[in-house]
């Protein structure tokens, strides 16, 4: 209760008064497994739907996905010029829809632009193409710096940029989600969608990474 | 004055982990579980995404700053549940349920969840405009703030409110979330992709070839003079 003896306003209104989650566990574990259970026995939720969620994202969705539209782009200039131009269509097709894919946009790296993604604001990642994101990018100095500092953060990772490259750095501040394309690595000419995708990994669709050498 | 999650900028937050938390296969049972939880509690229909980011918001910014990132989730998952009526604080406090949930035949079924989550909930909607055409030089709204709601949701970084930039990309009309978020209508707006040069955000310590680009709704963004 506050002093008002209101305890909570309703989200029509803000309010900066009690908070609820402080009357459950403090351990976040036991906290989870508190509010798990309290609502199953509400009927609100099932124990086995919450496997088959974890089951999803954990085994079905996962950047494999992306990896496969970007091997796509590079090889097919048909497919390509599609992701370009308007690529929810054929990602429904292809079922690497979702939540948190609805309005996907492919920013592709070149000579000159080196692309990145970031949300400061939350944790706004595609879902459908990447999976759940990595711990770093919802840390707080991900969210922070890669939009003040973007070159220190990718000297973090490891990457250096060529020296007319500008980088540019995109926050996901609304239900759009981009998709960096890397460039496709020279070398590779002849390689199979397959041996394509395998050198893409999750962080080269995030912007934190180059796409893999062939034989690195 | 902005809230603890708009971290944009932020000093002294050190630096960056790459090998942290890289795969969802390998994360704690709790993080998995977490997660899990509060995608089946949206199935249950009670609020919104931009209500869900509001709550996690709303923690206080001590909590915000010690919680871990899935803390935040459970954090914002309980208080939304009690804002919404769907449990009581007695509940919570006790862990005991007082009766099964008249809402819970929307509760996440098994069988139905891959198909749910893979369906997708497009925010696009149809609306009037867009009043700025691409290449058009823009303008965002200082304070960031919500206008209608004080201190409210909104999805215009402190970090990029009073600065001037150029519309790149029309991503037509969009669920406007400083109303949706405080269940006030959808009140679709025209959303835009505008690009900052990094000096206008961050001063001439910022490297004079970068760019940053923010998804920005029509009411945030004034013509530039």
């Amino acid at each position: 209760m506050d002093a008002d003896g209101v305890f909570w306003q309703g989200f029509g209104m803000p309010h900066d008064h009690d908070h609820p989650h402080s009357h459950l566990p403090s351990d976040p574990a036991l906290r989870v497994k508190a509010l798990e259970t309290l609502l199953t026995n509400k009927g609100l939720v099932n124990p086995a739907a919450l496997d088959e969620i974890i089951d999803l994202y954990q085994n079905k969705i996962g950047p494999q996905n992306g990896a496969k539209v970007v091997a796509k782009m590079w090889r097919d200039p048909e497919f390509h010029k599609q992701m370009v131009e308007d690529p929810m269509p054929v990602l429904q097709q292809m079922g690497l829809y979702g939540r948190q894919g609805e309005h996907m946009v492919f920013v592709e790296n070149t000579d000159d632009v080196h692309n990145m993604v970031v949300c400061t604001l939350c944790s706004c990642y595609p879902w459908p193409l990447l999976g759940i994101p990595p711990g770093w990018y919802k840390s707080d100095a991900y969210r922070a710096r890669s939009v003040r500092e973007p070159r220190a953060v990718l000297a973090e990772f490891g990457v250096t940029l060529s020296a007319g490259q500008k980088v540019r750095v995109w926050d996901s501040t609304a239900e759009v989600r981009y998709l960096v394309v890397p460039q496709r690595p020279i070398g590779t000419e002849g390689f199979s969608q397959e041996e394509l995708a395998a050198l893409v990994s999750r962080d080269s669709m995030i912007g934190t990474a180059l796409a893999q050498e062939p034989g690195a | 004055m902005s809230r603890i999650h708009d971290m944009g900028g932020r000093l002294g937050t050190g630096p960056v982990d790459p090998q942290d938390g890289y795969d969802f296969a390998e994360a704690k049972d709790w993080h998995k579980r977490a997660l899990a939880l509060n995608v089946a509690c949206g199935f249950l229909g009670q609020w919104n995404i931009d209500a869900s980011r509001h709550a996690r918001e709303l923690l206080d910014p001590t909590d915000y700053m010690s919680f871990s990132y899935y803390e935040k989730w459970m954090g914002g998952l309980a208080d939304l549940m009690v804002d919404r009526g769907v449990v009581t604080v007695n509940e919570l406090a006790s862990g005991k349920a007082e009766g099964v949930s008249p809402i819970a035949d929307k509760a996440a079924k098994p069988e139905s969840v891959e198909a749910v989550l893979t369906h997708g909930s497009p925010y696009t909607r149809d609306a009037a405009g867009p009043k700025f055409a691409v290449g058009a030089v823009v303008k965002t709204r200082r304070i960031a703030r919500n206008v209608a709601v004080p201190g409210g949701h909104t999805r215009l970084p402190a970090y990029a409110a009073g600065a001037e930039g150029v519309v790149v990309l029309q991503h037509g009309a969009h669920v406007f979330p400083d109303s949706n978020a405080h269940f006030k209508g959808e009140a679709a707006e025209p959303l835009y992709a505008v690009q900052f040069s990094a000096q206008e955000l961050w001063g001439d310590e910022a490297d004079p070839r970068d760019v940053v680009v923010l998804d920005l709704w029509e009411s945030y963004l004034e013509p530039a003079q």
